[in-house]
């Protein structure tokens, strides 16, 4: 299982943001994107997700193996912590691993009500998610927002033994260090000239 | 998909989930009428089946925008985008849980409140098939209305002005069905229309509400 790139570009509401990106990454491997605010990283991750389409360039990897995790976690408040990954597990037909509440570090927070946790705590419900569903190739975006550095260090273990160990494929967008080796992409140089294309006629679509 | 109807339910049942709501408010509007309307029984016996259709009609319309706009809000929309559910089972999954939440209630209640209406007792059996045929239809419809509207803030105002006129057909059907069954006549074709209706809506909508879906996430 490969995570395969090729002259990639990608645009943002019809204006072309990255042009010709273009990486490979083979099991076990991890890809930090760096660059500053606005260069396209989120735009990226999305498109590689398959949420928004490519502008030119293609990306391949096994169908069905990818998981995208944004910002904005997908916790239900009305819901507990437990019946928020089960929900996930059974959407993608899975059984819920009891390990994933140790690995996370939710094992006194299982019934809580996912409305009453803190900004931390809920990103970790988010983030384990991911250890949940069990998809091969991760797209995160910034996953470390609002964590702690013992959850971060968390994180990054589970990422690196249980994750990429396993043979996973992970692409991160962060602005912090994991604590992890992985080769790191700067976007800067990618940046696409915003009136080469997709501009007009995007806006009939 | 079963996961996902478990837990729309869920939500619904749960603080702020809204079950009920457009139950409450089909109430209150059905009781407001014969304040409006005076107590003329005949008059309310004629005006009941547009009046019990129109009201099933605002009800529904009120919790619409909730069938999307949480997903979006809080970020499991495009989390259920990538997951192995196609999208389309997810918009028929919301438009049944809109309707479960919204539409069967309503439709268990309205012979009462056709009591309420004078409506002849010979329509109640036609009240009930009628809003059970075609409540399906309008969740289904306002699914597709909340998908486009999904990405806008206040985005409600457009979606009523979206999904209302998509509504006109299910309407006139069903109140010619519980008409024509108060007045002892054939109820056999507006109810064959209104079934066709709900089926032809149940066929296409859920694609026309995932394609967009698709484009709202871009």
């Amino acid at each position: 299982m490969e995570l395969h790139v090729e002259n990639l570009g990608v645009a943002r509401g019809g204006v072309p943001v990255l042009d010709r990106v273009s990486f490979t990454l083979a099991a076990g491997a991890a890809l930090v994107l760096r660059g500053p605010n606005g260069v396209g990283k989120t735009t990226l991750l999305r498109t590689l997700a398959g949420l928004q389409p490519a502008l030119s360039g293609l990306v391949r990897y096994p169908e069905g193996a990818a998981a995208y995790a944004s910002h904005a976690d997908g916790i239900k408040a009305q819901l507990s912590v437990t019946e928020n990954l089960a929900f996930w597990a059974a959407v993608h037909g899975v059984a819920l691993p009891e390990t994933v509440f140790a690995t996370f570090d939710l094992e006194d927070l299982r019934d809580r009500m996912a409305g009453t946790l803190s900004a931390g705590q809920k990103r970790r419900l988010g983030l384990a998610r991911l250890g949940v569903i069990g998809r091969k190739v991760l797209f995160l975006d910034e996953p470390t927002v609002s964590l702690d550095t013992f959850s971060v260090r968390m994180f990054a273990r589970w990422l690196r033994e249980d994750h990429l160990g396993a043979g996973g494929i992970a692409v991160i967008a962060t602005h912090i260090d994991l604590g992890m080796e992985a080769p790191e992409l700067d976007l800067t140089p990618f940046r696409a000239d915003p009136m080469a294309r997709g501009g007009s006629d995007e806006a009939f679509l | 998909m079963i996961a996902l109807l478990k837990r729309d339910l869920a939500l619904a049942v749960r603080a702020g989930g809204g079950f009920g709501l457009g139950l409450a408010f089909f109430l209150i509007v059905i009781t407001l009428v014969p304040f409006g309307v005076g107590p003329d029984t005949g008059l309310l016996g004629r005006i009941a089946p547009g009046i019990v259709w129109v009201a099933a009609l605002l009800a529904a319309l009120l919790s619409l925008d909730r069938i999307f706009a949480l997903d979006h809000e809080d970020g499991s929309l495009p989390l259920l985008a990538t997951s192995p559910l196609p999208l389309e089972g997810v918009a028929l999954i919301k438009g049944l849980a809109h309707w479960i939440t919204t539409g069967l209630p309503l439709t268990i209640v309205a012979p009462v409140l056709g009591f309420l209406l004078n409506l002849d007792t010979a329509a109640f059996p036609w009240l009930l098939a009628s809003l059970a045929l075609g409540t399906p239809a309008l969740s289904m419809i306002g699914a597709f209305g909340a998908a486009l509207t999904v990405g806008l803030r206040r985005g409600g105002l457009l979606m009523s002005l979206l999904v209302l006129p998509l509504y006109v057909p299910t309407l006139i059907f069903g109140a010619l069905v519980v008409a024509r069954g108060a007045e002892g006549f054939s109820t056999h074709m507006p109810l064959l229309m209104l079934a066709g209706i709900t089926a032809g809506v149940f066929a296409l909508m859920p694609f026309a509400t995932a394609a967009a879906l698709r484009i709202n996430l871009r």
